[in-house]
């Protein structure tokens, strides 16, 4: 990712601070938790909104006549504010709050699924979550829609003539990841976008894994929807955001139902809430929408910039240092690359390095990353993958290092 | 929070690692009339074990697999301990290194099969250690299914 040019350096020192799961031992040394694609740590900041809240405002919202209830519900509303002004939504309409980036793209695939018919298109890529390939999946199954998938190079980057051929008369939508949870690639979302939008096909973006390291502005990205989740962000788990653009919105109809999305329920027949309402059934995960909101306080109080410059900086350390090791492969060689590395070491299968890095306090990922068919494209059963964010230092990819010649001296 | 005391030598042994550059039994057989296919889906290790019974014994016993050091070591251990030997046995020995895995009692485990008692203080690896053996098992049953090590839930 292309780090700000004036960014001011992050003090990591008193960042780490702010975050006491870091400072423990595991196995006897201390944590190197390079885990955070798959799920990132939370700051005191983080936890003290949340437990404030369930200290002092807590009750339902939306429905009170009480006090608790207005400040519940202010509070609620406050942190819709928050998210909307994080990526530069035009509106809190456009604002949904769901469980995470999972069920925002399980919403749209339900609500804008309904409109498919059968021989309508939906255009993906080869590098996707399983989570941006199932939902699609079940709609092609349910309207007999047909899912296209535009195929990856071996750098693990996008063959953009090979999308822009599939992208066709046919099409009704393009689900596309914005930063690859697996190789790290981050893709030409704008031109992707205004591809589509100039043949009139709305555009989903999968942004579970850009938005911790990038500053993100819809409108600027000029997409239709973008789907992101709050734990890899430094928020709490069980909470994530669809945005959608509010003309399409307007247009969907309902996802899940219930309470909330209701504006009158009568057994003649039951009318819709507004926007963003009519897609928040039941009582919201208050809690989470607040602890989400003050990770996005925090991470702007840090800078975006700032925190991609880091963590450009980290990559390129552990890419060169890694390269060191005889036998590493690095998997995902894309020219712009978030800050992860997926990689293989000949004759050591990735679940064994795992546990051996777990032995020496370094938490990774081994495995398959829940993109399977990026695995069978590179002819990989699973791959290990250490992920970095604006806390973790270059002592701890030195750790990495250590770790990783431990485990080929064992398998020598 | 006190961990137990664990040492990566403990998990991987010297017979564990030998077994797992070099595993026995390796590669399907030119004669067999079973064969089952186990899967892990949370790691992606595959096993496929083929078996020329006899009668009563398991005459051959052979397997292919791609997965882990820990899941070939197994393998390779498992051909070794039941090849050549009567079905009853076999099933005995399935069910008491899959009880002394599952409850912790690697300690309990006799032979060079001890070499594998490292995994049971390793719960995210035993799974790997057992694929092998539920796929016998299944093998000897001659179940056409695939064996998952993630039986109780649904695929995701």
């Amino acid at each position: 990712m292309s780090p700000g040019t004036t960014a001011p350096p992050l003090d990591v020192a008193s960042i780490r601070a702010d975050f006491p799961v870091l400072a423990q031992q595991i196995n006897g040394h201390p944590l190197a938790y390079l885990d955070n694609a798959a799920s990132s740590q939370r700051p005191l900041q983080v936890l003290e909104a949340i437990q404030n809240y369930y200290t002092h405002d807590h009750a339902n919202v939306h429905r009170g006549v009480h006090s608790l209830s207005h400040r519940a519900t202010d509070r609620y509303e406050a942190a819709r504010e928050t998210v909307r002004a994080f990526i530069n939504a035009a509106s809190v309409r456009e604002i949904i709050f769901t469980r995470g980036t999972t069920e925002a793209i399980n919403l749209v695939a339900f609500s804008l699924g309904q409109r498919l018919q059968a021989g309508d298109e939906i255009l993906i890529t080869a590098m996707e979550h399983h989570s941006n390939i199932v939902p699609w999946q079940l709609l092609c199954e349910r309207s007999g829609a047909i899912l296209r998938v535009a195929p990856i190079n071996d750098a693990g980057e996008l063959v953009l003539p090979e999308f822009m051929a599939l992208l066709g008369q046919r099409t009704k939508l393009v689900a596309i990841t914005h930063v690859s949870n697996a190789l790290g690639t981050v893709n030409p979302v704008k031109v992707i976008i205004a591809a589509a939008r100039s043949r009139g096909v709305p555009v989903l973006l999968d942004g579970a894994q850009a938005i911790p390291h990038q500053a993100v502005d819809v409108r600027d990205l000029d997409c239709d929807f973008y789907a992101f989740s709050g734990h890899k962000m430094c928020g709490p788990t069980g909470i994530g955001v669809l945005y959608g653009r509010e003309a399409v919105l307007r247009d969907l109809p309902p996802f899940q139902s219930g309470g909330d999305m209701i504006l009158t329920v009568s057994f003649k027949g039951t009318t819709y809430n507004e926007l963003p309402y009519r897609f928040e059934a039941g009582t919201p995960h208050i809690a989470g929408a607040i602890g989400l909101a003050a990770a996005m306080d925090y991470l702007t109080r840090l800078g975006l910039p700032a925190i991609a410059a880091w963590e450009a900086g980290l990559l390129s350390y552990a890419t060169g240092l890694l390269l060191q090791l005889p036998g590493l492969s690095i998997v995902g060689t894309a020219g712009d690359k978030a800050s992860l590395v997926s990689f293989n070491i000949a004759g050591i299968h990735p679940h064994d390095l795992g546990t051996i890095l777990d032995q020496r306090g370094v938490a990774i990922r081994a495995g398959h990353h829940c993109a399977m068919p990026v695995m069978e494209r590179f002819g990989l059963a699973g791959t290990a993958r250490a992920s970095f964010a604006f806390y973790n230092t270059r002592g701890e990819i030195d750790q990495l290092l250590d770790a990783l010649r431990l485990a080929q001296r064992m398998f020598a | 929070m006190s961990e137990p005391v664990r040492e990566l030598t403990d998990l991987y042994r010297q017979i564990v690692l030998d077994h797992s550059r070099h595993p026995r039994h390796q590669g399907r057989p030119e004669h067999f009339n079973r064969e089952a296919e186990g899967h892990n889906p949370l790691c992606g290790d595959k096993v496929r074990i083929y078996l020329q019974l006899q009668g009563n014994l398991l005459q051959e016993v052979a397997f292919e697999a791609s997965g882990c050091a820990i899941c070939l070591a197994s393998a390779s251990l498992m051909t070794e301990t039941v090849h050549r030997r009567p079905l009853l046995e076999a099933r005995a020995s399935v069910e008491q290194f899959d009880r002394a895995l599952s409850t912790g009692a690697g300690a309990t485990l006799t032979g060079d099969l001890a070499a594998l008692g490292g995994v049971s203080q390793y719960p995210s690896r035993i799974r790997c250690a057992t694929l092998p053996w539920k796929t016998l098992l299944a093998a000897m049953d001659a179940s056409s299914a695939t064996v998952t090590t993630e039986q109780e839930s649904t695929q995701r």
